[in-house]
């Protein structure tokens, strides 16, 4: 069973968000999304500068088996984007919550969020 | 559809394995990382379970005759002891199933005797059509799947790692044994010697075998092949896998590249449909009409392999075009694990078809360069 991290916040399309300083979070997506997903072989992010919405599309993760639509969990400027997982997609399923961070946003405001309880017991997840 | 399980579904969950719905069966999808499956079908040996996969047994003095006019190909020509790949074909030529047919010595003189093996969701469709179309014949048609397993081992080191459960004397009936060719070998397991029937087929592009048996000894079978392969030698290996593999082999899959609606000319698979036979088959007319009209050649679309030159990859029902225009279809597409580029079939119009050909793909709105390029994507060296 996927695990879920438990100092993290979760959107209902598998993305978490973590509270760095201030307004900035770092944002990935879960071992829930990464196991469904299977062997991730390319991801596409937004650029930095560029301004996400939240419950919009900002990119694209693609597995050996599928493409997925990657959703803003939260509203604001892309400070910085994770190149090491452009370069090495596996880090995404190998380290989801944390080498495969993706991207980190100046957030002004958040989407809708859950906790990692309520993530966990609407996945069938593990703390 | 009710769920089937097969005899080893409690020895994937056992292993950790994911599972998937494949034609109404709950099959292992991944055990753990399916491009890690994959690598390990190439580099080593990979264990499949494909339990799912139907048996049918026909037999009979006019066990030849009859598959002669129930499928596609030439059946009665084939030796016993060999294998041929056939298509079931509907009247109007439409594909039915892809099957492997083997066949068998048989033990009553003056009869044959053949093992036709079908796709899992269409072997009860099968069964059903060569029950239907034995009327008139002298043979009997029973369909075993769901007494039979069917376990595979992949690979180059699949041959190695079989020889470990047969007596040193028997090792040549493997050893000699010719790609598309089946014969019984003496397995040991748990201390108990039994006939099984292995063949040298696969769906992966590599050396490999099937081994066909019981339910009731598939799982001590499963788990003495994992237990006599050594540390990393063997890998139990998921459909995504298997699907990987066969794509890059250039092998079609029914309901993605074969089906009711295609004909085998478009498929590529041409060569398969035996018109020059004597007598009558099923299909037979609109077969030839469509092979005089051009079918796959000269007319319609045909299946062709496509080479990304991006990093993106094509995936099924994405639409091919060529200066924007659609020209095709893609029927399966994922970047090759092996080769490191995105390959795909698609049905492309035969004017956009021949080797090099620049396309596009339009990947959820976004297009991306392709080729046409030569199949099988992969071929191993020998």
């Amino acid at each position: 069973m996927a695990k879920v991290a438990p100092e993290l916040q979760y959107s209902d399309e598998h993305e978490w968000v973590a509270r760095d300083a201030g307004n900035l979070v770092s944002i990935g997506i879960s071992a829930v999304a990464t196991d469904a997903l299977g062997d991730i072989v390319y991801v596409d992010l937004p650029e930095v500068g560029s301004t996400v919405t939240a419950g919009e599309t900002c990119g694209e993760v693609e597995s050996t088996k599928s493409v997925s639509d990657l959703y803003a969990p939260v509203t604001g400027v892309v400070t910085e984007v994770n190149s090491a997982v452009v370069d090495d997609p596996a880090l995404i399923n190998n380290d989801p919550y944390g080498a495969g961070w993706l991207f980190k946003v100046a957030a002004d405001s958040d989407g809708p969020l859950l906790s990692a309880e309520e993530y966990a017991a609407k996945n069938g997840g593990e703390l | 559809m009710t769920e089937n399980y097969t005899a080893l579904y409690e020895e994937h969950k056992k292993l950790g394995a994911s599972f998937t719905d494949f034609g109404g069966w709950q099959m292992p999808l991944k055990y753990s990382s399916e491009l890690s499956e994959h690598h390990a079908v190439r580099k080593s040996a990979g264990l499949f379970d494909l339990s799912h996969m139907g048996e049918v047994w026909i037999t009979g003095a006019g066990a030849g005759a009859f598959l002669d006019y129930a499928l596609v190909g030439k059946l009665s020509a084939i030796a016993v002891g060999k294998a041929k790949y056939s298509l079931i074909c509907a009247e109007d030529g439409g594909i039915i199933d892809d099957l492997i047919v083997y066949r068998r010595p048989s033990e009553t003189e003056g009869e044959d005797k053949y093992l036709v093996v079908p796709n899992a969701g269409n072997a009860s469709t099968v069964a059903a059509a060569l029950a239907e179309r034995a009327a008139g014949f002298d043979v009997k048609v029973e369909d075993v799947s769901s007494e039979m397993s069917l376990i595979a081992v992949q690979g180059p080191k699949a041959e190695d790692i079989l020889l470990r459960l047969v007596p040193a004397e028997q090792h040549s009936l493997v050893t000699e044994l010719k790609y598309y060719a089946a014969v019984e070998v003496p397995f040991t397991v748990d201390g108990t010697t039994a006939e099984l029937l292995l063949a040298r087929t696969g769906y992966t592009g590599e050396d490999g075998f099937e081994i066909f048996i019981e339910n009731d000894g598939a799982p001590a079978l499963w788990s003495e092949i994992v237990a006599v392969a050594g540390e990393g030698e063997l890998t139990p290996a998921g459909l995504a896998s298997r699907d990987s593999l066969r794509l890059e082999a250039g092998m079609p899959l029914y309901g993605n590249e074969l089906s009711r609606d295609g004909d085998p000319f478009a498929a590529g698979l041409g060569p398969v449909v035996a018109l020059s036979k004597e007598g009558d088959f099923v299909g037979r007319a609109a077969l030839e009409a469509k092979k005089a009209a051009g079918a796959g050649a000269t007319t319609g679309r045909k299946l062709v392999g496509l080479k990304g030159l991006g990093r993106r990859a094509g995936r099924s029902h994405y639409p091919v075009l060529k200066d924007g225009a659609v020209v095709g279809e893609v029927t399966s597409g994922q970047p090759s694990p092996t080769l490191g580029y995105p390959i795909a079939l698609a049905y492309v119009d035969v004017e956009h078809a021949e080797i090099g050909a620049p396309l596009e793909v339009d990947l959820r709105g976004k297009r991306e360069p392709f080729e046409v390029t030569a199949l099988p994507f992969y071929k191993r060296s020998k």
